[in-house]
């Protein structure tokens, strides 16, 4: 049975339109130079930042990300990392349209606990609403509530990105159903953030039917990040080459792949006499 | 005047803009933004906006995150 096949568009966020649907982040690498290899590596369009306090006895020599990573050769993507209320989301969403000279694409995560850092529901909500009236294009991390999801979406937020797991974690899709429902119901762009850990996982969350995925420790914590990176751009390249295919159908019984006519060890019960 | 800068507090002297603070703290010409009680203050505004007595600075960059 042929189900669902689908055609190709381009990956669109927020009015802007992406060839790769892998987005990484600039943080846990050993050094500038590692971060510039492996998004290079990863062949991302769009990376995330942080936004933090200048050391103010830092010398005028010391070099800073944007130089390393411009926003001429990529979307940069700020997010709220370390955020815990909507308040804070907001004003560094300000101070990052500010760096970044007017752009206003952000990622907004407003976090509960320290420990888990899962995602405070209610306060990103707050913070999505104030963000998009002030004319913020507000990509949301979320959990894999599909209710708060589509919630974001009603807000106006540009894309939604249920975590797979615990941000660093590694630990993969923990909620596929749930992920899965997410997409059905929203018509921005899903995208997982937080968890991925593995090419396979990368590959599942596309055939899942997610318009990208994001991710930062899966590259980074890599013994070999380049070679990660690479791994990466084909898992996600792969998994939405079979989304688009469409899966084969899943069976109670066993089909063989070869047919029957014509076997030397036939069983005498199973030569087929031509008519 | 004493302000806060990054959550510290600073001596400064009387009638400075925040362009002068910059530069005294010799981060003019860097990528950095800049809140002034809690609102941006824009580039543009660093030559004309005063500081004052108790307020309160927050000076950021761009750093690796997730």
């Amino acid at each position: 049975m042929r189900d669902q096949y689908r055609e190709e568009a381009p990956l669109v966020v927020a009015g802007r339109q992406f060839s790769s649907r892998l987005m990484v982040g600039t943080g846990k690498y050993r050094d500038f130079d590692e971060t510039a290899r492996a998004l290079e590596a990863s062949g991302t369009e769009v990376v995330t930042f942080a936004v933090r306090r200048t050391n103010l006895g830092q010398s005028a020599g010391e070099p800073n990300l944007l130089d390393v990573v411009s926003p001429d050769r990529f979307t940069l993507l700020p997010n709220t990392a370390g955020c815990y209320d909507a308040r804070a989301a907001v004003r560094t969403c300000k101070l990052a349209r500010e760096l970044l000279d007017g752009h206003n694409l952000v990622k907004l995560e407003v976090l509960g606990d320290d420990s888990t850092l899962y995602p405070n529901v209610v306060e990103t909500l707050k913070a999505a609403e104030e963000l998009v009236r002030d004319g913020f294009d507000v990509m949301a991390y979320t959990s894999d509530d599909p209710i708060v999801a589509l919630e974001l979406e009603q807000i106006g937020c540009c894309a939604v990105m249920p975590l797979g797991s615990l941000i660093g974690s590694g630990c993969g899709i923990q909620n596929a159903h749930n992920v899965r429902l997410i997409i059905e119901r929203d018509s921005v762009p899903v995208l997982i953030d937080a968890g991925i850990g593995t090419p396979s996982e990368a590959a599942l969350a596309m055939e899942l039917g997610c318009d990208a995925v994001l991710m930062n420790s899966a590259i980074a914590h890599s013994p070999n990040p380049i070679r990660m990176a690479r791994a990466m751009k084909l898992a996600v390249e792969a998994g939405r080459e079979a989304f688009l295919a469409g899966r084969m159908p899943r069976r109670e019984r066993a089909e063989a792949s070869s047919p029957l006519a014509g076997r030397i060890a036939a069983a005498k019960s199973d030569i087929i006499h031509p008519p | 005047m004493k302000v806060w800068i990054n959550g510290e507090s600073h001596l400064l002297s009387p009638e400075m803009t925040l362009a002068q603070l910059l530069v005294e703290k010799r981060l003019e010409g860097r990528r950095i933004a800049v809140e002034l009680n809690e609102e941006v203050v824009p580039r543009s505004q660093h030559d004309s906006r005063k500081i004052f007595h108790g307020d309160r600075i927050e000076v950021v960059h761009a750093i690796g995150g997730g």
